[in-house]
């Protein structure tokens, strides 16, 4: 059941696996931004789809990203993976997401404990933090812990159905990321543009 | 002064909104400033704009960056304390993306500071917007305010670059307190 699990007691899942789960249901052409790091690696390992757009640098802004094109685009839905690290360093943008309240944005968050990309290093929150529950509290009364990988797609089911903004926890094996995205951010955002209909202009090649 | 005098003609914070209506910059962000004030009660009482605050002015940058990329301009307001939280935001979105990133800096720091603080940090932000390569221009006249303002967000968005517009105390008053 959505919801009832607690974050100590769902299962560890592998990042990648979670990105092709969520790759296989999007067919109206939803945004998706992919967080820093391996959270957009294996988005992109998943299949490059032009509504997805991978953040290279500015740590814990995906998810203001994410409200942004949500904002400027209400009538697509737009789902954003963020990692707890990168959540961590912004924790004030689950409150302006509440205020807002946009009824098309979905939060993946991925939640290993750890800095993996730098190592591995504990986040300060590792042992500490329910982010499930620090998102309810900022506002989020559609927070939930996924407890497999069968649950999580019944909430994608949701949020694609129903009116967000949804919350879903994510927690993660040790498992590396599948791939690197490429890094050539004008290109990124150019595709992603055109990708959601805001450019038009004809490209050679 | 810089107050609203109806025998003068408008004030900045009238020509400013008017200015953004004109390019079509509907959505504002900012985090509250005791100078800006007049601009974001202007704003939020106009319909045509989607007027609200963040936690913090980073957040605004990713904001209005996924905004822009989904067909929808808008400006960050702040203070020059909030601009120095930056530099990593616009280093790593605005500039390397490409984004015409829309910032106004009511300037604190300056022409009759009072706090040490303000007026240190007052420092780093011509110097920070120079190294990044980010055209800036500060407004301190009324008769200027709108051709200044007008003309750096035309040109943000046709060279997809962020762009600061400061205001200065000789445009707003400022923000003073007696010795």
């Amino acid at each position: 059941m959505s919801g009832a699990i607690a974050h100590h007691n769902a299962k560890r899942m592998y990042r990648f696996d979670l990105c092709r789960r969520l790759a296989s249901k999007l067919h109206r052409e939803e945004a998706v931004i992919g967080g820093i790091g391996n959270s957009n690696f294996d988005l992109w390992a998943a299949g490059h789809r032009p509504q997805n757009f991978y953040m290279l640098g500015s740590m814990g802004l995906a998810i203001p990203i994410a409200l942004g094109v949500a904002i400027a685009q209400p009538q697509r839905k737009v789902f954003v993976l963020e990692g707890d690290g990168s959540l961590l360093m912004e924790l004030g943008c689950l409150s302006t997401v509440a205020a807002r309240a946009p009824k098309n944005l979905s939060i993946l968050l991925f939640d290993n404990g750890v800095y993996q990309i730098t190592g591995g290093q504990p986040t300060p929150a590792a042992h500490t933090t329910d982010f499930v529950a620090v998102a309810r509290a900022c506002g989020l009364g559609d927070s939930a812990w996924a407890a497999d990988e069968e649950d999580f797609e019944s909430q994608l089911d949701r949020c694609l159905a129903t009116d967000g903004p949804h919350f879903i926890g994510l927690k993660l094996d040790d498992q590396p990321p599948k791939g690197q995205t490429e890094r050539d951010p004008s290109q990124i955002r150019d595709r992603f543009m055109r990708g959601l209909g805001t450019k038009a202009s004809r490209i050679l090649g | 002064m810089a107050a609203s005098d109806p025998g003068r003609g408008p004030a900045w914070h009238e020509i400013v909104r008017d200015v953004l209506k004109a390019n079509v910059i509907r959505l504002v962000t900012y985090v509250p400033d005791n100078v800006l004030r007049p601009l974001i009660e202007g704003v939020r009482a106009d319909p045509f704009f989607t007027c609200f605050s963040t936690a913090r002015e980073e957040e605004a940058v990713g904001i209005l960056a996924g905004a822009w990329m989904g067909g929808m301009r808008g400006i960050l307001l702040m203070q020059t304390s909030g601009f120095a939280t930056l530099p990593n935001v616009l280093a790593s979105l605005p500039c390397a993306f490409q984004i015409p990133t829309m910032m106004m800096i009511s300037e604190r720091g300056t022409l009759g500071e009072f706090n040490i603080g303000q007026a240190m940090v007052c420092r780093t932000m011509r110097p920070i917007l120079d190294s990044l390569g980010i055209e800036h221009h500060t407004v301190t006249r009324l008769d200027e305010c709108e051709f200044i303002v007008d003309r750096t967000i035309r040109q943000a968005i046709m060279t997809q670059a962020p762009a600061a517009l400061i205001l200065s105390p000789l445009l707003t008053g400022g923000k003073v307190v007696k010795p």
